[in-house]
């Protein structure tokens, strides 16, 4: 962080300039190592560590280059999706929880954002798994909506206006399935708008998606998602723009279709609420870094790291009468700019002495439950400290 | 649909009433007339019998000026709809006759312009948005705004003196070649169309920049919008996530400016034309226009504005076909 230089925001002509050639140089290097890989599928192949596992991903890194410079967007992720689990990703906005599911998918905002370092690796059943990082888009596209699919937060923007309810649904069915007729197309069209409970599915089937209101969009969302029954389903954040009622629905239904189709399912979400309902494992997630992982009961009855603790005491408990909810002090570190020590050390209430050193390394304090906090130092094995990418290095 | 279309026309009609009126007005109330200047000429025509007022109370009332502006208007009114548009005081041939004459020479010029223009320029726009930032972008962008900003004299100017002075491959202005009376027929079109290549590049290179830009700007914003992202989350190759997806809904601006451009394949181009000698209606309008040539330039406005309401009609009918959220009632 830029402490002593004032406005962190501000730049001059020069360092822009200087910021600029940089990106240019860097991503202009980076695609055509992509492009490369195409050749050799070694370059992408490789083996799952824990073959129950549908997902791992392995110190990533996710940069964007911005104009002010590189913004470490998710910086050494460590954490794994297992088979027919429910993954519930929270954090606060910005902290890179959308931007992980997007480098998942290949989705980001290519040539400025781009996944520099570590692995992800996704498990296709077969003993063998794809390192996305490095996977070829022509793959990849072979994996979108088939393997892995997504769901998005805006129902009201996520569909195309101009194609009607059906097409689109016909659509992803077809690409995946290029031996089905028209009519077996259709009809597993209409069986996937019954699974995600509309009732008229012959009407909906020729509608146009502004004749539709927000809940009934993302259940077609869902069903654009669902039809090639995934292996992973990634909802990021789903019921955000719903009322409460149409969340409890649309989250209920994602849970039965899950268990009929034996997906796991990695939600993200900023709603406590909803992950203490849904998830299995927990993973939270502060300024691109997991600082704390495990089951769900691990997060919500022992959240160790301070900030999880803070979340908590932050959540409105019913029946409990308080005059103002607890909030965390003080915000995230700019991005550009990161601090070489803890993150969260600036807000952090329960300092120790170790905080002022780097930045605190993974420490196992239970089979299942893992947290980045120094307080807790020396409690179980220390798995090992996030791995930044020093971009300079990259030319 | 239908409802909505006789509704149109019928507001159409009365719009064109009044745009016909204040037009006509206009025209009326011109210093220095038709009727003025011939007056004028014949009085002082050697040995002339009557004086320039006397003159003028005759040509007044021979060409129907007396009446006063209301009635006039209601006559020549009365006239068109009978499908009688008069004798162009200018051209002295009937109005419908030198319009015939001319129009057809524009329409061939702003057709063959105009559709260059949309293959040119859309997939260019497409491109340019795709490789934002990237060279493509920057390389179209530069050429577009040059297009925009070169004046069609100088663009002419410019063709002219490559093509014809320097190269010679076409002739500097004009519709037919020299021996164009001893051509075969086909020879004859083929002459004609040679001559119609230096007009039509003028007009694609000042037209294209702006369309291109349009493009390019509905793509960008297409492209950003969250149904992309959807469409390559299924698994949607890139090509036809910006052939089919992103395209169709580029396409609903660009059909209704398209189609709000139809009256401008008529109204010819009076800068092009004049150049390089083509008679076409742009030039025959403007010299009309200089002359006070009141039944021809009526007829010709009168015309563009039916063509601009049906125009913009089309362009509203255009909307409701590519864009199912637009319901015509």
């Amino acid at each position: 962080m830029a402490e002593n230089k004032g406005n962190s925001s501000y730049i001059s002509g020069k360092e822009s300039r200087r910021i600029t050639k940089f990106n240019r140089q860097v991503t202009r290097k980076l695609e055509k190592e992509r492009a490369n890989a195409n050749k050799d599928p070694n370059l992408y192949t490789t083996k799952m560590k824990d073959e129950n596992n549908v997902v791992e991903f392995d110190n990533v890194c996710t940069y964007f280059f911005s104009d002010v410079g590189t913004v470490k967007a998710v910086d050494g992720v460590n954490f794994n999706i297992p088979k027919h689990a429910t993954v519930g990703v929270v954090g606060e906005s910005g902290c890179g929880k959308s931007v992980t599911s997007l480098s998942l998918m290949q989705l980001l905002q290519r040539p400025s954002g781009q996944t520099v370092g570590g692995e992800i690796r996704f498990n296709q059943g077969d003993g063998t798994a794809l390192n996305i990082v490095n996977t070829p888009n022509s793959i990849m596209e072979k994996l979108r909506g088939n393997k892995i699919s997504m769901i998005f937060q805006e129902p009201m923007t996520s569909l195309n206006p101009v194609f009607r309810i059906g097409e689109q649904i016909d659509e992803v069915t077809e690409l995946h399935n290029p031996e089905m007729s028209k009519e077996e197309v259709k009809a597993r069209t209409l069986e996937m708008l019954e699974l995600v409970g509309i009732a008229n599915k012959e009407g909906v089937y020729s509608m146009y998606p502004h004749e539709l209101s927000g809940g009934m969009r993302q259940r077609i969302c869902i069903a654009i998602a669902l039809a090639c029954s995934p292996t992973l389903i990634i909802a990021d954040e789903p019921t955000t723009a719903l009322d409460v009622t149409i969340q409890a629905q649309i989250l209920d239904l994602l849970q039965n279709l899950k268990d009929k189709l034996n997906s796991s399912i990695m939600l993200i979400t900023h709603d406590l609420g909803v992950v203490a309902g849904m998830a299995d494992y927990v993973v939270v997630m502060y300024a691109g870094r997991v600082i704390e992982k495990g089951t769900a009961a691990d997060i919500f009855h022992n959240p160790c790291h301070p900030y999880t603790i803070g979340l908590m005491k932050s959540k409105p408990v019913v029946g409990k009468k308080v005059d103002a909810l607890y909030n965390i002090p003080g915000s995230v570190p700019n991005p550009v700019n990161m601090p070489n020590y803890c993150y969260f050390r600036d807000r952090c209430e329960m300092q120790c002495e170790h905080c002022s050193g780097k930045y605190p390394p993974e420490i196992r304090i239970s089979d299942t439950h893992v947290v980045s906090c120094y307080r807790h130092l020396g409690e179980g094995e220390t798995l090992g400290y996030p791995k930044s990418v020093n971009v300079e290095e990259l030319l | 649909m239908a409802k909505y279309t006789a509704r149109r026309l019928l507001y159409s009609v009365i719009i064109l009433f009044f745009v016909m009126f204040i037009i006509y007005t206009l025209m009326y109330n011109m210093p220095s007339g038709y009727v003025e200047t011939k007056a004028r000429e014949l009085a002082s025509r050697p040995g002339a019998t009557k004086s320039y007022a006397e003159w003028l109370a005759d040509l007044n009332a021979q060409y129907g000026m007396d009446k006063g502006v209301v009635q006039g208007y209601l006559v020549w009114l009365s006239n068109a709809v009978r499908g009688n548009w008069g004798d162009s005081w200018a051209w002295t041939i009937p109005v419908t006759e030198e319009f015939h004459n001319t129009v057809w020479f524009s329409f061939i010029l702003g057709l063959v312009s105009f559709i260059f223009e949309i293959i040119i320029a859309i997939p260019l726009g497409i491109t340019a948005a795709k490789n934002q930032y990237g060279f493509t972008d920057y390389f179209t962008t530069v050429v577009s705004m040059i297009c925009i900003s070169m004046p069609t004299f100088f663009v002419a100017t410019v063709l002219k003196y490559v093509f014809s002075v320097k190269l010679g491959w076409f002739d500097l202005s004009g519709m037919q070649g020299r021996d164009y009376m001893y051509l075969s027929d086909f020879g004859k079109f083929l002459d004609v169309a040679k001559h119609f290549v230096l007009p039509s590049i003028t007009i694609i290179i000042i037209s294209i920049g702006g369309l291109m830009r349009y493009t390019r700007t509905n793509m960008l914003e297409v492209l950003n919008a969250d149904y992309i992202r959807t469409a390559r989350a299924k698994g949607v190759p890139e090509k036809k996530v910006i052939n089919y997806h992103a395209f169709r809904n580029t396409l609903i601006p660009l059909v209704t400016t398209l189609g709000g451009s139809l009256p401008g394949l008529f109204s010819g181009a009076l800068i092009t034309e004049t150049l390089f000698s083509i008679r076409g209606i742009g030039y025959a309008s403007y010299t009309s226009m200089t002359q006070a040539d009141i039944p021809f330039i009526m007829f010709y406005l009168a015309f563009i504005s039916i063509l601009t309401l049906l125009g913009n009609l089309i362009s509203d009918l255009l909307y409701a076909a590519v864009d199912p959220r637009v319901r015509l009632s």
